[in-house]
């Protein structure tokens, strides 16, 4: 068996057995690091694979998790708003991605920063539909197939389902032609235009996706703090994302599921340092990213391709140029 | 895809500025089925440019550009691809963080079924065969699983113009294929299009400045001198034209 299906199935094994170590705020954690690792998957692919930057995701996020909320007290089902969530931050997604077919890099950064605070205004003010600074509260954890999900390790095991789901669907995208499609966008558009890759339409679903997956990371949000309000969908949240993205491996898929595990985990085990915390984590992240820019997976990526090599070294010296 | 004198590229009075520069002045010729057309002429004579205007990279200011009958005018470079056109450019264009494999994939997929199919079918879209013989033809074999990037400039060159080949085009436009290639790989290049001329009825527009390359593999030559055209013939007519002698080609 290869490696990464090895160190999958052991991951897998203790993702089932830690909830019942943990206490409630324990599960919460990592159910929260489960619902950011799909907001930073989705991001992954804009951003990694197809190479359009977004500093958005936290208003997708938002916007699957009011979607959400609004529904749920309505009375609609959870798979219901889970869908609507899904859908329109697909169709919004789609929309942001306009601007990227005519700028690029850090315009487009801007373009998307600024979309993130519009849309954190319209949280903050439409209190009508939002409620405003105060947030919408008063909404239960839904009943799937008659199991109630309000317990903290029936929620856990449900987002889990839903996390290694979208993280199939996600591999399975990115294991096709169109992930092929989406990697030539990020190398050399032109080319990637030249071979018949329609660049518009792979542009516009990099960021469609990509948002989807942030509105349906929203949708668990919302069931799993019960209480949101615009403060959690900042600009802050959107660059903890891009931090998750780039920490863990940018492009790689399983990167940013390890830079989640990271920024969610690291302040927490950091809590006996007090005071100290925030300064060893971002002394750690600038250590990190100057030494080695490609993230924790490129770290393993150096080390395994410097034991090929030595490995290679021992045989006979392969390849070279054919004149 | 022909029209009906049976050219396969028709270029009518295209003209092309940037700013007060004229580019591309007033230009018009016909690519016929089967040819290999060299396209020279001094550095800045507009040839890329012109490349550019044909292929949907650059719109031109003025004219009309058919493929076979189809006017080509509003249409994407992708679209272009798909109706049977490639191309290499004239600065190195590899996927350098793909394996060679995965570049002459790339290259052909988008020719192979439906955006639907190419989410739901196979990660190669079945072209893995015809990729690895491409590869073989090109004889890199040996470099198929390495990173593009990490090949030699000759050998990155070769997979940029094996890309162009793998979707099976009518005609294949190349702009400097032989820019940086040492002199044993120029031949093995040279060899290789005039087999896809034969054996596979590929038509070619090349933009070249090693005339003997030109010289020995293109059937017409057409020069361009500050975007107009000055001269056009076989390779004997043009090798000794007083004119092209004068402005480019040199005594």
């Amino acid at each position: 068996m290869r490696p990464v299906v090895i160190a999958g199935l052991i991951a897998l094994g203790l993702l089932v057995i830690l909830p019942f170590g943990l206490k409630s705020y324990g599960i919460y954690v990592l159910t929260l690091w489960m619902v950011y690792s799909i907001a930073a998957m989705g991001l992954n692919l804009t951003l990694g694979y197809a190479g359009q930057v977004s500093l958005a995701q936290a208003a997708f996020l938002g916007i699957g998790a009011y979607t959400t909320a609004i529904m749920l007290k309505a009375g609609y089902p959870f798979f219901a708003a889970f869908g609507v969530s899904a859908g329109l931050a697909f169709c919004i997604g789609l929309v942001l991605g306009y601007p990227a077919l005519r700028v690029q890099h850090h315009f487009l950064a801007f373009v998307t920063l600024g979309f993130n605070a519009l849309v954190w205004l319209v949280f903050r003010n439409e209190e009508w539909l939002t409620g405003g600074t105060y947030g919408l509260m008063g909404f239960s954890r839904p009943t799937i197939l008659g199991v109630d999900t309000s317990n903290q390790v029936v929620f856990y095991f449900f987002s889990l389902g839903i996390f290694l789901l979208l993280a199939f669907v996600l591999w399975w995208i990115v294991r096709s032609p169109w992930g092929r499609a989406f990697q030539a966008l990020r190398e050399n558009p032109i080319r990637a235009n030249s071979l018949g890759v329609d660049v518009r339409r792979m542009t516009l679903l990099a960021f469609a996706i990509g948002s989807a997956y942030g509105g349906m990371a929203g949708s668990l949000f919302a069931p799993l703090v019960e209480f949101i309000d615009p403060h959690s969908f900042t600009l802050d949240t959107s660059l903890m994302l891009l931090l998750m993205v780039i920490i863990g491996g940018s492009g790689k898929f399983f990167g940013p599921i390890l830079g989640a595990l990271l920024v969610v985990l690291l302040p927490e085990g950091l809590r006996f340092t007090e005071g100290l915390y925030l300064i060893i984590y971002a002394g750690l992240v600038i250590v990190l990213m100057v030494f080695c820019p490609s993230g924790l997976l490129g770290v393993y990526d150096r080390l395994s391709a410097a034991v090929r090599i030595r490995l290679a070294g021992r045989q006979e010296p392969s390849g070279g140029d054919v004149p | 895809m022909n029209n009906k004198d049976g050219n396969v590229l028709s270029v009518r009075e295209i003209s092309k500025y940037f700013g007060g520069v004229c580019a591309v002045d007033n230009v018009s010729f016909d690519v016929r089925e089967g040819e290999i057309l060299g396209l020279i002429g001094p550095n800045g004579s507009g040839k890329s440019t012109l490349f550019d205007c044909v292929l949907g990279q650059l719109s031109p200011d003025s004219g009309e550009v058919r493929i076979g009958n189809t006017n080509v005018a509003g249409k994407r470079p992708c679209e272009l691809n798909k109706l049977g056109i490639a191309r290499t450019f004239q600065t190195l264009q590899v996927f350098s963080q793909m394996t060679v494999l995965e570049n002459i994939i790339l290259a052909g997929q988008e020719h192979h079924g439906s955006m639907f199919s190419r989410l739901f079918g196979k990660r190669d879209a079945g072209l893995t065969e015809a990729a690895d013989e491409m590869i073989a033809f090109f004889r890199l074999t040996h470099v198929r699983d390495e990173m593009a990037g990490s090949l030699s400039y000759g050998q990155q060159k070769l997979v940029d113009a094996a890309m162009a080949f793998v979707a099976g085009p009518k005609l294949v436009m190349l702009d400097e294929p032989a820019g940086g290639v040492n002199l044993t790989m120029l031949v093995d290049l040279k060899e290789r299009l005039k087999t896809f001329n034969k054996e596979h009825g590929a038509t070619f527009v090349i933009i070249e400045h090693n005339m003997e390359f030109v010289m020995s593999l293109c059937t017409r030559i057409l020069v361009l001198a500050n975007g107009k055209i000055i001269a056009e013939g076989d390779p004997d007519k043009i090798r000794n034209d007083p004119v092209v002698i004068e402005s480019y080609l040199g005594e």
